[in-house]
């Protein structure tokens, strides 16, 4: 059972994706995180503020609770079911990173330099966190959905406007780390 | 009874995006550097899976655990708001290295800045809110 605290490979973690969605359609839901950021918004009481809010959020609750899951999970993964977190990613990346600043890189599940709490006192670490945030919350909700809703449940479902989205994705993540990341860090 | 088990799947879903490493900012970084297989392994099983498993529920029209028919809604039809909406969704992954469903296994993790980022995510949606009708679908 010594594998449990090791990494998961892909050909483990993939699998249990599709069937977390599977799950998810058998209790007659789907498989979609981003849509409850619309939902929080509602809740703080933005419908009076846009018809977009306007919904009734409690229908929504399934996905609440999934969310509360998601954290548990997260505290269950990282407390009682990891030796060591760091995440061992190419040696060639490592040094890219490094070169960028980011010498974390190897040793830690997350880059210290952006989300240690250190890295919270610095004004640009928390406009970069910050910024990124704006960027996910705005652009899923035009996209209608995140990786979840697009990538894992639209591509299952061959819907085409999930391939664009997706492709969406890829453009973005390729511009920001090639062609901003040198600008940014 | 249902209620335990959105929870159960939910936790499950953190584990796996936890110790598959999907919830990692450098795994992220690392798929848009082309310099490992690892997420598109996870990404791509994923879907192989999952567009096998709807054909067979689609096909021999199989019902949920409560015996309800399971429908699959289709998207809209349309192209600027996936492809722009898109892109701009990708610029904030790569650079908060962390999408949607992360964000809630990280902070379960532990990590006080990805609240950060999950507040910037909620007033990124609720700008999306204000501006909907301004912008093209």
């Amino acid at each position: 059972m010594d594998w449990i605290f090791e990494p998961w490979p892909w050909y483990v973690a993939g699998p249990l994706i599709a069937l977390i969605m599977f799950l998810l359609i058998f209790v007659g839901k789907q498989f979609g995180m981003s849509s409850n950021l619309r939902t929080f918004c509602t809740m703080c009481g933005a419908d009076k503020k846009a018809d977009f809010f306007s919904f009734d959020w409690k229908a929504q609750r399934w996905n609440l609770v999934v969310v509360a899951g998601a954290i548990i999970g997260g505290f269950i993964g990282a407390h009682y079911l990891s030796n060591d977190v760091a995440v061992a990613i190419n040696p060639a990346t490592i040094s890219t990173l490094q070169e960028l600043g980011f010498n974390s890189a190897g040793n830690a599940y997350l880059p210290d330099e952006l989300f240690s709490l250190d890295a919270l006192l610095s004004i640009k670490s928390v406009a970069i966190l910050l910024i990124g945030g704006l960027l996910i919350g705005f652009g899923a909700r035009y996209a209608g959905g995140c990786t979840s809703g697009h990538a894992i449940s639209g591509l299952s479902n061959l819907q085409l406007p999930s391939l664009i989205a997706v492709i969406g994705f890829f453009i973005g993540g390729l511009f920001m780390i090639h062609v901003l990341f040198p600008l940014i860090f | 009874m249902r209620t335990l088990s959105y929870l159960f799947i939910g936790i499950f879903f953190g584990i796996v995006m936890y110790k598959s490493e999907a919830a990692s900012w450098f795994r992220i970084y690392e798929m848009f550097q082309f310099q490992s297989f690892h997420m598109y392994g996870i990404i791509g099983s994923a879907l192989v899976l999952g567009v096998l498993g709807v054909q067979l529920i689609k096909r021999n029209n199989i019902k949920s655990f409560f015996g309800e028919p399971i429908k699959f809604v289709p998207k809209e039809k349309g192209f600027t708001r996936y492809m722009v909406g898109g892109i701009i969704f990708g610029l904030g992954w790569a650079l908060a290295g962390s999408c949607p469903g992360p964000i809630y296994t990280l902070i379960g993790a532990g990590s006080v800045a990805i609240i950060v980022v999950l507040l910037g995510a909620i007033l990124g949606t609720f700008i999306y809110g204000l501006l909907q009708k301004k912008l093209p679908h």
